[in-house]
C-alpha cells in the first residue's frame, strides 16, 4: 500500500499593530481590567457605527505587497451574523466576496530546498470579545476588551504537505508580518494565531475531507496537533471508516483533537455587505507610497547575505529569521570589519545558544553588536583562542563589561609571540626527555603530551596552532 | 403662541417678547391636557425642559445664541438621549437609557433648543401606522379614532396638535412624509448622508435618513439647518460645506420643471388625495412652472424591493438586542438559547419578529440570490429611473400617500394592504433623494392630504423653496386640527 500524504492549508488571524480598534476609538492595549478598552462602539449599544482604521488598512495593503499579492482597489466589509454572548453586535464585520488582499505567496525554506506556498486571500475584520468562567460561580463573564480588536485573515491553499512543513510556514509567516510591523507576533497574547485545515489523501488522489484544528497557539502544538490529526484520520481510514468534516479543538494537555462541531450544526452566516459602512476604495497613491515605504523583505536580505557576505545558504536563512536578527548580524559584520562567515558562526552559535537558554527575543540580547564586534575582532587577531573566546562571551552575557575589560581582569589574553612560545617549548621539551624519545621513536601520542605540556606551561593561553608549528620544527 | 412657527417663535424669544421658560410651560400645559388622547409623548421630564429652558433664557441675556435657543422640540424616540430614555416604541428598550447623546440630539441642543420629550412611534419604526408601539398607538388629531401615519406618528401627531412646535424624525420608507401626510404637518426626508445617523436606533442603516417635522417647509429648513452636516462618527455621513437651507426659500417657479409619474397617479389612490394634488399642480402651472411627463417604470418595484432589503438588514441589525449587556432579558430560561429565544419572544412585538424573519429567510443561504440580490439590483435600476427623468425635470411632484389617515385596526391584519401605503415614500430612499411632503388639502372626510415632492441628490433647499413658495400662495399646512383646537 502506499504512503499517506497529509495535506494542509492555515488559516492566520494576525492581530494587526494599532493603537486603537478596527471601527471604534478604544485602546487595544493587552491586559487591562476587564471592559475597560470596551467603548459604546465595542459593546454595540444602540445606534452605534463603525469607522474603519485606516491604520488597519494599510497593515493590509503593507502585507499584501510583502506577499506579492493583489490589492483589491475596491473590497467590502460584510456582517457575519451570529449569535454569542461576546460577540456583541450579533454579527462580526469582515470581509467575504471581495478581501483587500488576493493571491500572493509565502517563500520559506525547509531542508534546503526553497518552498513557495500560494495565498489564498488575506481580509480585514474584528476580533470577538472573550466569556470568562472562572470564579464567576456557575455564570459566564464577558471580556469585551478585545471585542473589535483588528485582524488580518491569511489564508493559504492547502498546499502544505505534513506538520513540519506546516509550521514552516507559520515560521515563516510570523517572521514577515513582525518583519514588516503589521503584527507583534505575540502568540501568548494571541496576535497570531493558527488554525489547520486537515486531510490526507493517497499521493496523486483528490483532496481528502478535511477537518479545522482550532487553537494552536504555539508552533509546538502545530506540529503536535497536525500529527495527531493526521493520524486520527489514517487510522479511521485505514480500518475502513470515513473522515467527517468538521471543527476540531487542540487540547495541548492531553496531546489531541477532538471534535467541536460538525458540519451539519454549521452556521448560515448570513454574510452581507455592511450597509453601515461604504466599499473600501484604496487610492492608487497609497498603494505606490506603501509599496515605497516596505523594508528589504527576508527573502530579499537572505538572497543578498549570500551574495554580499559570501554566507552558505542556510546560515543566511537562520540570519533573517527575523528583522532583528538580520540587523544585528549586518551591525556586528560592520562593526567588526571580520569575516562574515566568523560572525554568523558567533550569531548562530553563542548568541542564539544564549538566547535559547533565557528565553529572550533578538531585540533583548544582552550583548550589542558593537560589543560582540570587539569580542571577534580579538579571536581574529589572534589575541583569544576560540575556547577563550566562549568564556569571555559568557561574562559578557553575564553583564561583566566589555571584551577588553573581560580579558584583561580574568588575564585571558592569548599567547601568540613566537619567542616567548619558542622559549617555553624549550622549557618543555628540556624536561620530557622521555616524550622526546617516544615521539622521535614513532609514537604519535607523545606529541599530543607534548602540545598538553606546553599548554599546562601557559596555563591555557598559548596560541594552539603556533604551539603545533613550533613543535614540530623543534623536533624534526 | 403655541400655533406660531418656529420663525415667529424665534422672532418672539429674541424680541424678549416672551422667555423660553413661558413658552415651554405652555407646549408641556398642552402636553399634558391632550397626551391622554393623543399618546404622541412617550418620555416627557418637565424639570428636565424647564431646566433647558432657563439655560436658554440665560444665554438670550446674555446676548448669546442662535435662531433655535430656547425653542421646545419633541425627539422621535428612536434618538439616543442621556436625559430621557430612549425606548425605541419597543418592550425591549422600554427602561432603557443611553449613555450618549445621538449627533442630532448634540447638534440642536449645541443650539439651544428645549426637549419637550420623547415621542410615540412603531416599533423599531417598523409600521405605517404607529400601532406597533409597544406603548399603544398615537392618534391622530383629525380623527382620534384614526392613525397618524407612522412610523413617526407620535412626532406628527405633537406636531399637528400643536404640543410641539416641530419634532425630528426618522424615514426609512416613508417614516416622516406618511405621517405628515396623514396629520396635516410638514416633514422632510433628506438626502441620504446628509443627515448623520450616529444614535439613531438602527432599522435599516441603507435607507435610514433623520429629518425634521413642523408646521411649514421654512420651519423644516431652520431645523435642517441644525441638524445636517458631516459627521465622521458616521461613515455615510457626506462629506460636503455646510449650507443655508433657508437660501432658496424664494425659488423662482416660473420655468421650473415639475416631472409628474404617470405611475403615481394611477389606480388605488382615493379620489379625495388626487384631487387635492391634482389642484396644488395646477397653482404651480399657474405660477409658471411647466409639468413634464416622466415615466418611473421600476418605481412600482419599490415596494416588494423595500420589503427584502429593509427586513434584511433589520434582522442583522436588531441581533444586538440578546438580553446581554443591556435592554429586557427574560426573568426565567435553562440555558443559552433559552435566554436568547425567551427575551426576543417577550422583547419583540409581532410586526418586529415578521420583519426578522423575513430578513433572516432573505439573507439565508440558497435564498440570498433570490431575494436579497435581486432586490439590490432593482433598487439599482429605480435609481436609474430617477436618474433618467430628472434630466428632464427639477422635481417630481405627487401624493405622499395614496389614502388619507385610516382607522386604527383597519389594515393590521392585512400587512399587504398596510405596506401598500408606503408605495409613493419608498422609491425616494431606495434612490437616496431628498422628499418632502406639505399639506394640499383635505379629502371629503375633512382628513388632510399631502403632497410629495422630489428632488435631485442634496437638491433640499430647492425642495423647501418650491414648498415654501406653495405655502405663501395657500393656507393649508396652517389649518389647525378638529379634535385638537387651540
Amino acid at each position: 500500500m502506499s504512503a499517506w500524504e497529509v495535506v494542509v492549508g492555515i488559516e492566520t488571524h494576525a492581530q494587526l499593530a494599532t493603537r486603537s480598534k478596527m471601527f471604534s476609538g478604544a485602546s487595544t492595549a493587552f491586559g487591562a481590567p476587564p471592559n475597560r478598552n470596551a467603548c459604546a462602539v465595542d459593546i454595540a449599544l444602540p445606534g452605534v457605527l463603525p469607522v474603519p482604521n485606516r491604520a488597519a488598512i494599510e497593515h493590509a495593503i503593507r502585507f499584501g505587497l510583502a506577499v506579492k499579492g493583489s490589492i483589491n482597489r475596491r473590497s467590502i466589509f460584510a456582517r457575519k451574523n451570529y449569535f454569542y454572548p461576546d460577540l456583541p453586535k450579533g454579527y462580526q464585520i469582515s470581509q467575504y466576496e471581495a478581501p483587500i488582499v488576493q493571491g500572493g505567496e509565502i517563500r520559506f525554506y525547509l531542508n534546503d530546498a526553497e518552498r513557495v506556498i500560494r495565498l489564498t486571500r488575506a481580509h480585514l475584520e474584528e476580533d470577538a470579545g472573550k466569556s470568562l468562567h472562572e470564579d464567576l460561580h456557575g455564570m459566564t463573564g464577558i471580556d469585551l476588551n478585545r471585542a473589535g480588536t483588528p485582524l488580518l485573515e491569511i489564508v493559504s491553499e492547502p498546499e502544505l504537505r505534513g506538520a513540519r512543513e506546516a509550521v514552516a510556514y507559520a515560521r515563516a509567516l510570523h517572521a514577515l508580518v513582525t518583519w514588516i510591523g503589521v503584527c507583534d507576533g505575540n502568540m501568548q497574547e494571541g496576535s497570531f494565531r493558527c488554525d489547520a485545515n486537515v486531510s490526507v489523501r493517497r499521493p496523486g488522489e483528490a483532496l481528502g475531507t478535511r477537518c479545522e484544528i482550532k487553537n494552536l497557539n504555539s508552533f509546538r502544538f502545530m506540529e503536535h496537533a497536525i500529527e495527531f490529526e493526521a493520524r486520527r484520520q489514517i487510522e479511521l481510514l485505514e480500518d475502513g471508516g470515513k473522515v467527517e468534516q468538521e471543527t476540531r479543538l487542540y487540547d495541548a494537555e492531553r496531546g489531541e483533537t477532538r471534535a467541536m462541531r460538525t458540519k451539519e450544526d454549521a452556521h448560515d452566516y448570513r454574510y452581507f455587505p455592511d450597509p453601515d459602512l461604504l466599499p473600501l476604495a484604496v487610492e492608487e497613491a497609497l498603494v505606490r507610497k506603501l509599496g515605497d515605504e516596505l523594508p528589504e523583505l527576508p527573502a530579499a536580505r537572505r538572497e543578498r547575505f549570500v551574495r554580499e557576505y559570501r554566507l552558505p545558504a542556510y546560515d543566511a536563512g537562520v540570519l533573517t529569521a527575523s528583522r532583528a536578527a538580520a540587523d544585528f548580524f549586518e551591525a556586528l559584520a560592520q562593526a567588526s570589519g571580520v569575516d562574515a562567515k566568523l560572525c554568523a558562526n558567533w550569531q548562530i552559535g553563542e548568541l542564539n545558544a544564549a538566547l535559547n537558554r533565557d528565553a529572550l527575543e533578538m531585540q533583548d540580547a544582552r550583548i550589542a553588536p558593537g560589543s560582540l564586534a570587539v569580542l571577534l575582532k580579538r579571536i581574529a587577531d589572534g589575541s583569544l583562542s576560540n575556547k577563550m573566546a566562549k568564556e569571555v562571551f559568557d561574562a559578557m552575557w553575564a553583564g561583566e563589561g566589555d571584551a577588553d575589560d573581560i580579558i584583561e581582569a580574568r588575564g585571558l589574553r592569548q599567547i601568540s609571540d613566537s619567542g616567548e612560545i619558542e622559549k617555553i617549548v624549550g622549557e618543555v621539551l628540556a624536561a620530557n626527555a622521555k616524550q622526546v624519545q617516544d615521539y622521535r621513536a614513532g609514537k604519535e601520542k607523545a606529541f599530543n603530551s607534548l602540545v598538553g605540556q606546553v599548554m599546562k606551561a601557559t596555563r591555557g593561553k598559548a596560541n594552539p596552532a603556533q604551539v603545533h608549528e613550533v613543535l614540530k620544527k623543534k623536533l624534526a | 403662541m403655541i400655533n406660531a412657527t418656529l420663525t415667529e417663535l424665534s422672532g418672539a424669544l429674541a424680541a424678549k417678547q416672551v422667555s423660553s421658560v413661558e413658552l415651554t410651560r405652555s407646549y408641556l400645559e398642552r402636553i399634558r391636557r391632550l397626551n391622554g388622547r393623543l399618546n404622541a409623548f412617550i418620555t416627557v421630564d418637565e424639570d428636565y425642559s424647564l431646566a433647558r429652558a432657563e439655560l436658554a433664557d440665560a444665554a438670550r441675556a446674555r446676548g448669546e445664541g442662535g435662531a433655535l435657543t430656547g425653542i421646545p422640540l419633541a425627539h422621535k424616540d428612536i434618538f439616543c438621549t442621556r436625559a430621557l430614555r430612549t425606548t425605541c416604541g419597543s418592550r425591549m428598550l422600554a427602561q432603557y437609557t443611553s449613555p450618549y447623546d445621538a449627533h442630532v440630539v448634540e447638534q440642536l441642543d449645541r443650539a439651544g433648543a428645549v426637549v419637550l420629550g420623547k415621542c410615540n412611534m412603531d416599533e423599531f419604526a417598523m409600521g405605517s401606522s404607529n400601532e406597533s408601539s409597544h406603548f399603544g398607538p398615537a392618534r391622530n388629531p383629525w380623527a382620534l379614532e384614526r392613525v397618524p401615519g407612522g412610523s413617526s406618528g407620535g412626532c406628527a401627531a405633537a406636531v399637528a396638535a400643536r404640543m410641539a412646535p416641530a419634532a425630528t424624525g426618522t424615514d426609512t420608507g416613508g417614516s416622516i412624509r406618511q405621517p405628515a401626510a396623514m396629520s396635516g404637518v410638514c416633514g422632510l426626508k433628506p438626502t441620504y448622508g446628509a443627515v448623520s445617523r450616529y444614535g439613531l436606533v438602527a432599522f435599516a442603516s441603507s435607507l435610514d435618513q433623520a429629518g425634521p417635522m413642523a408646521k411649514s417647509a421654512a420651519d423644516l429648513a431652520l431645523m435642517m439647518n441644525e441638524m445636517a452636516g458631516f459627521d465622521p462618527r458616521d461613515s455615510t455621513s457626506v462629506e460636503r460645506a455646510k449650507e443655508d437651507y433657508q437660501r432658496s426659500l424664494n425659488l423662482e417657479l416660473r420655468g421650473l420643471r415639475i416631472g409628474i409619474p404617470k405611475e403615481y397617479f394611477g389606480e388605488g389612490i382615493e379620489p379625495g388625495v388626487r384631487a387635492a394634488v391634482e389642484e396644488a399642480l395646477r397653482w404651480f402651472a399657474f405660477q409658471g412652472a411647466k409639468t413634464v411627463s416622466i415615466d418611473l417604470p421600476n418605481a412600482r418595484l419599490g415596494v416588494p424591493v423595500y420589503y427584502v432589503l429593509a427586513p434584511a438588514e433589520a434582522s442583522s441589525n436588531l441581533s444586538r438586542f440578546d438580553g446581554v449587556r443591556y435592554g429586557h432579558r427574560a426573568a426565567e430560561y435553562s440555558d443559552l438559547a433559552d435566554m436568547y429565544a425567551r427575551t426576543r419572544a417577550e422583547g419583540f412585538g409581532a410586526e418586529v419578529k415578521q420583519r426578522i424573519l423575513v430578513g433572516t429567510y432573505v439573507l439565508s443561504h440558497g435564498y440570498y440570490d433570490a431575494y436579497y440580490l435581486q432586490a439590490q439590483k432593482l433598487r439599482r435600476l429605480i435609481a436609474a429611473d430617477f436618474a433618467a427623468a430628472f434630466e428632464r425635470c427639477d422635481l417630481i411632484l405627487g401624493p405622499t400617500s395614496p389614502s388619507t389617515a385610516f382607522e386604527i385596526g383597519a389594515n393590521t391584519d392585512d400587512p399587504v394592504k398596510m405596506y401598500l401605503n408606503d408605495v409613493f415614500t419608498i422609491p425616494a430612499p431606495l434612490a437616496g433623494l431628498p422628499a418632502l411632503s406639505v399639506p394640499c388639502g383635505f379629502d371629503a372626510a375633512g382628513l388632510p392630504v399631502g403632497l410629495q415632492l422630489t428632488a435631485r441628490h442634496f437638491c433640499e433647499a430647492a425642495l423647501l423653496g418650491a414648498a415654501h413658495r406653495y405655502q405663501q400662495g395657500t393656507d393649508w399646512h396652517l389649518r389647525v386640527p378638529t379634535e385638537t383646537p387651540l
